[in-house]
């Protein structure tokens, strides 16, 4: 592996909340790395500091300490507004309860970061529309999230997640509030279409039954990365990257 | 993101309509009792407002507005005219008789007693005969609502007589003239005549209207005659400001108008106002996962001032034309003509609507300023 095949890469990355007695110390101390190429799985019980990291890995939060390179580029190097860009340019989201624009169609809340990006109104859903026949809803393109399946509305949630090509898809729980096949099925699409060699992406979840799809997966608990381990069965018991070559 | 944010705004109907009905009602009701305000206040100066033919009104010193006069030297007159730069100046008499039908329904009048040459200060709008019969003997013009008070519910028609102070009168007009403050019947009638039908005592003359010179200010003329006779001059407009602000200093009117429109005031401001701020917070989900995905304050900023101004504009223009709706109907009753929807208490309604909205959107703003993009992960 090389450093050129990292993603992303952290170290010793901490973050707490709060002062005094309410302090909490969600991170302590991350050592973590994702691939250009695969799927990441970042996995542990509630409460053990999976979103918090995934969100300083998306440039959503600031950490307390730590080193942090995401896509060649030193988070601390970038102002408030280049972080918004960024992550615009750069990451897609798919989040557990979908977060949907109730009032738009399927095609349309795909077009939303297209259109953030500057994109025509035409244009930007009739990519919307490509993607969403390529995910397999075709048909539903002009559905509103309300009259879809949950599994219908994730796979939305994953066409507006890849519609602008980001070379970092950040996914929270994909599957959680999916029954089994709708989950299988969402996990399927997102092998499928999201993993590509110039793509990383990273899974928050605690579905066991969907971590046959990772290339890693890395266990968390306590704010710290406990395990990480390769379900093809190479050994790489840390994941870890050291930050400084991991940015171009 | 324009697109965006509108249809994040009408995506859901019932939370838009009652956005932009309670700004709707919030305009109609700011701009209805305004406007009434207004207007009523207005009408304590109709009938100076009615002489178009003057422009500079002469009085007493003592006298403060239309209603209270106290009476003139006949004398008075001279001075005036004999003042540089008055082009003419007649004797105008006001007085309230009480008018009787031969039916025995009676009514306190307004009388205008108009200079028996010139007829000066005649009413111009004239529904049926002319101005001009006011020369034939006991000739009186009622305007068109003083004579469906005294003969409710019969066509209008000349020729029919009154009693006044034991005087017969025949209507020889029916003027459309403006309302009076309080509803009575406003009659016109020769100087000569009005003075009689009231009943006479040493001094009448109530006011002395005159116009200045070709080319000449009346601001400065009404400078120039009180400067040289002592008496009180106004123009026409100073005259209908001095009644209107002495019915404001010197009745309830302001107080009871003041709260109906503090309480369209706040309860509009409430109504809208938290709408407004709830449906963004509704929204603050949408919000965060726009945040996360890279949409910049600045534009989000944007998105709820275009949202905010939407339903504003909207609001806005559905309220005035409700209003206006309103005061088309009313305009043509007797009892309330003459109100109308006025510029003025438009603009200050839109001025308070946008502050209505300001405040919402600040808050507003507020709230999704200080959004953390991550609060999207929470569920």
């Amino acid at each position: 592996m090389t450093t050129s095949d990292l993603a992303v890469a952290c170290r010793d990355v901490r973050k707490h909340f709060g002062g005094g007695e309410a302090r909490v110390e969600a991170l302590r101390g991350v050592d973590f790395s994702a691939r250009f190429g695969e799927l990441s799985f970042l996995v542990g019980p509630s409460g053990c500091g999976k979103t918090t990291l995934i969100s300083i890995v998306a440039g959503l939060l600031d950490r307390t300490a730590g080193e942090l390179a995401v896509l060649g580029s030193r988070m601390d190097d970038l102002s408030d507004t280049e972080r918004v860009l960024f992550r615009r340019r750069n990451v897609g989201f798919v989040f557990q309860q979908y977060n949907l624009l109730p009032a738009f169609t399927a095609a349309e809340n795909v077009a939303v970061p297209l259109l953030a990006a500057g994109v025509g109104r035409k244009e930007a859903v009739a990519r919307g529309e490509e993607l969403l026949a390529r995910l397999g809803l075709g048909r539903r393109t002009k559905a509103l999230p309300s009259t879809l399946s949950g599994g219908q509305q994730q796979r939305v949630a994953l066409a507006r997640a890849l519609v602008h090509e980001p070379r970092l898809v950040v996914c929270d729980e994909p599957t959680a509030a999916l029954d089994h096949a709708s989950g299988e099925a969402v996990m399927e699409l997102l092998a499928r279409n999201a993993v590509q060699p110039d793509r990383a992406v990273i899974v928050v979840t605690h579905d066991s039954r969907v971590f046959r799809y990772a290339h890693s997966i890395a266990r968390m608990d306590d704010g710290r990365i406990v395990e990480v381990t390769r379900p093809n069965g190479s050994s790489d018991p840390r994941g870890l990257q050291p930050v400084q070559e991991a940015v171009a | 993101m324009n697109f965006v944010a509108l249809r994040m705004l009408t995506g859901d109907r019932a939370k838009y309509f009652g956005l932009v009905f309670a700004i709707a009602f919030c305009t109609f009701l700011l701009e209805n009792q305004t406007s009434i305000f207004a207007n009523i206040l207005k009408r304590t100066a109709s009938q100076i407002l009615d002489v178009t033919d003057a422009e500079v009104w002469v009085m007493d010193p003592q006298t403060e507005y239309w209603e209270q006069t106290k009476a003139l030297k006949d004398t008075d007159l001279t001075r005036v005219r004999g003042v540089p730069e008055v082009a003419w100046a007649v004797r105008l008499f006001k007085g309230n008789p009480v008018a009787r039908t031969l039916e025995g329904k009676f009514a306190v009048s307004f009388l205008v007693g108009l200079d028996d040459a010139t007829l000066a200060g005649a009413p111009r709008k004239m529904i049926m005969g002319s101005w001009e019969r006011l020369r034939e003997p006991d000739g009186v013009i009622v305007d068109q609502a003083g004579y469906t008070l005294l003969f409710p519910g019969e066509p209008l028609e000349l020729g029919r007589t009154l009693e006044m102070n034991d005087h017969r009168v025949t209507i020889v007009g029916i003027s459309d003239a403006s309302a009076p403050f309080v509803s009575l019947p406003v009659m016109h009638a020769r100087y000569s005549q009005a003075v009689n039908f009231l009943g006479r005592e040493r001094a009448e003359l109530s006011f002395i209207i005159a116009r200045p010179a070709p080319g000449i200010d009346p601001k400065s003329l009404t400078a120039r005659i009180e400067a040289q006779t002592g008496l009180r001059a106004r123009t026409t407009e100073e005259f209908m400001w001095d009644c209107v602000n002495y019915y404001l200093r010197n009745t309830g009117i302001p107080v009871n108008f003041g709260i109906t429109i503090a309480v369209a005031l706040v309860v509009g401001t409430v109504v809208a106002g938290q709408t407004f701020y709830l449906f963004t917070v509704e929204n603050l989900k949408q919000f965060g996962a726009l945040k996360a995905m890279g949409v910049t304050n600045a534009r989000l900023v944007g998105m709820i001032l275009l949202q905010a101004g939407s339903v504003a504009g909207l609001g806005f223009a559905l309220g005035t034309g409700m209003a206006a709706t309103f005061f088309e109907i009313t305009l043509h009753k007797l009892a309330t003509r003459g109100i109308v929807l006025m510029w003025q208490c438009v603009a200050l309604t839109g001025v308070c609507i946008l502050f209505v909205v300001i405040v919402a959107s600040i808050l507003s703003i507020r709230r999704v300023l200080i959004l953390e993009p991550a609060a999207v992960f929470r569920g």
